[in-house]
């Protein structure tokens, strides 16, 4: 019976194709915009929380913080290596600390020429990071100690200069200033719009000793924590050992900003939630006119097949049996619509972040099942409450009149 | 064919039915007391003019009207008091239309017309498919199973719908106007048709205005202003 009324429901549609799409055409867009909105959503929550297990929770960053255009910028604050030992020697729950100086660099390899990003780093980034090398080795505290002009490299980069399969060994310039490179990073992939494949790391001491100690004072300070410390409990402390180490007074502000990794991820992540959740509501709104639509639909087709409710009650139809088979129609139309609304909507994300790719590298789409399966239970529920009325009013109809229904 | 308690040889017992309707104040008397009594296997026609109460008492006896008062006995089985979900049973079951406009579902081949009856008596696919090809068979459209109403004449339809009505093996055909829009000559065949199907033992009560279809049958009754005249 279920599958005769299903075969009967798709007669029917295929009978009037044109306005059985116009009718879910509410449904489909609704839909498409959910599963949309959703699958660039949800390629974000899946990236952030990957880049949140590879990070690993341990972690905060100290930046330096000249604060918001409050009068003259004063001097601009500092924060040293010096800073960083003080710290990690007063708190016994940091177990490491790699200072990070960023800059940008020119490197060249023959005549090949890239601009990268430089980060002079200790021999403890591969742990406090949870990035490690993948081809070679990461410079040891030997080579920071003598400051040698070893460097490792990002997959981009050794791609970029032309390297081949094994940059290891091989000589590079950087700012001309000759290196030889000892290993590659393994892969992490972009995020974010920024390719994090695209770097060069060198030791601190290297990098102190080429661009000068002068240039070495408003460093980014990475710490890792022992398993299990309290994150508070460590910010406060680094807090506090900063400012006495700053002289600042008590009515002074922070020239430093410390931040958890993870709170950063997590903030990030609720405001993603947040995007979603309004956006789900507004599509709503439009799954409701949808709705609306299959009802208006439905009526007409009671109407014009009044003659045919009334053949099939006289040859032994009870109101259930053709209740039954409105419903069913209303629910196969609106299911139609919903999947085809979640092919639209796939399609549409994966031309979305194509399309802005220029602008915005997006995580990759991700579409989960459970966002199919809201939809399309979604639908049909849509289907059942919007052709409930139809349906019944079709049942209801006294077969005699039916039959003399013109 | 009869699962009747009392009167067993009896397909049809009326006995003091009427049927009033309300049209605001007013009480309109559609049937003043019918009494019918119609045999198993018997063949009959039903004359009157409109407005005589011709096609009520065709509703009733279809089970798709139930009398204001009086009693009606089909096949044994007292019906004027049913629910309308028992009205539709009696009707899938025991009753067999025919309709002056065939009423075949469009869209929808001759064989899955046929079968409906079936879909709704709840009996299997495969046994509903070869119950409908035989009564297509029988009727003469073996050939045709598969085409779709527009694709057959008016007298192909007709014989859709009397294969239709014929496929629960009903205690009743029950015909409205058969021919009514039909030329002479289809008109002729169908009621052969007919004529065949009663010497095959099917009890046959047809609703007609037109004396020589009705004189094929072995009895006529005339209606005239809501009560049986003859």
């Amino acid at each position: 019976m279920f599958f005769e009324n299903v075969k009967i429901a798709l007669r029917a549609i295929g009978a009037n194709k044109m306005r059985s799409i116009l009718t879910t055409l509410g449904v489909m867009i609704g839909v498409a915009a959910v599963i949309a909105v959703v699958s660039l959503v949800q390629g974000m929550q899946y990236k952030l929380s990957e880049d949140l297990q590879s990070v690993g929770t341990n972690y905060i960053e100290v930046f330096p913080d000249a604060g918001e255009g409050r009068g003259l910028p004063q001097k601009l604050p500092e924060l040293t290596i010096e800073d960083a030992e003080a710290v990690q020697k007063a708190t016994p729950t940091i177990k490491d600390f790699t200072p990070l100086f960023m800059t940008n660099v020119e490197t060249k390899r023959a005549e090949t020429h890239h601009a990268v990003q430089l980060m002079g780093v200790s021999a403890a980034y591969q742990d406090v990071f949870n990035h490690w090398v993948d081809r070679g080795r990461f410079f040891s505290v030997l080579d920071a100690e003598s400051k040698k002009r070893v460097c490792v490299i990002g997959e981009t980069v050794a791609e970029k200069l032309e390297l081949g399969a094994d940059p290891v060994g091989k000589s590079i310039q950087i700012n001309d200033n000759g290196f030889t490179v000892v290993g590659v990073m393994e892969k992490k992939g972009g995020s974010f719009g920024q390719d994090r494949d695209d770097v060069v790391f060198i030791p601190f001491t290297t990098a102190e000793s080429i661009w000068g100690p002068e240039n070495m004072k408003r460093l980014i300070l990475a710490f890792q924590m022992r398993n299990g410390s309290d994150l508070d409990q460590v910010e406060e402390q680094t807090t506090e050992i900063l400012r006495t180490r700053h002289h600042l007074k008590k009515d002074q502000r922070n020239d430093f900003r410390v931040l958890a990794q993870e709170e950063i991820l997590k903030m990030i992540s609720k405001a993603l939630t947040t995007t979603s959740v309004v956006m789900g509501a507004v599509v709503g709104i439009a799954l409701l006119v949808g709705g609306i639509g299959i009802m208006n639909i439905m009526l007409v087709s009671v109407t014009e097949r009044t003659r045919e409710i009334g053949v099939r009650k006289a040859i032994g139809a009870r109101r259930a049996d053709v209740m039954l088979q409105f419903l069913i129609e209303a629910v196969v139309l609106s299911g139609l619509g919903g999947g085809i609304g979640v092919a639209g909507g796939y399609l549409l994300a994966n031309v979305a972040r194509l399309l802005l790719k220029r602008l915005l590298e997006l995580p990759p789409v991700h579409t989960p099942l459970w966002a199919i399966a809201i939809a399309f239970g979604f639908c049909a529920v849509l289907g059942i409450i919007f052709g409930i009325y139809p349906a019944a009013k079709a049942s209801k109809l006294d077969p005699i009149d039916a039959l003399r229904y013109e | 064919m009869s699962n009747g308690n009392g009167n067993g040889a009896h397909l049809i017992e009326m006995h003091e039915l009427t049927r009033v309707y309300q049209l605001g104040p007013q009480e309109i008397y559609a049937l003043r007391g019918v009494d019918l009594i119609v045999a198993q296997g018997e063949y009959v026609a039903i004359m009157g003019p409109s407005g005589s109460g011709k096609s009520t008492l065709m509703n009733i006896i279809g089970c798709l009207d139930r009398p204001s008062a009086g009693q009606y006995i089909l096949d044994g089985t007292p019906v004027e008091s049913m629910n309308d979900d028992e009205l539709a049973a009696v009707r899938n079951k025991k009753i067999g239309f025919v309709f002056q406009t065939f009423n075949l579902l469009a869209r929808t081949t001759a064989l899955q017309n046929v079968e409906l009856p079936l879909v709704y008596a709840k009996i299997p696919r495969a046994e509903r498919r070869q119950l409908a090809e035989e009564a297509l068979s029988a009727v003469g459209l073996g050939d045709r199973m598969n085409h779709q109403p527009n694709e057959l004449s008016g007298g192909q339809r007709q014989r859709v719908a009397i294969a239709r009505a014929l496929v629960n093996k009903p205690s009743l055909l029950l015909a409205d106007e058969p021919t009514g829009n039909l030329d002479s000559q289809t008109g002729r065949e169908i009621l052969d048709l007919f004529r065949d199907l009663h010497s095959r033992g099917n009890s046959i009560i047809m609703v007609t205005h037109e004396d020589d279809v009705a004189q094929e049958a072995k009895r006529v009754i005339h209606i005239r202003d809501g009560k049986i005249a003859n």
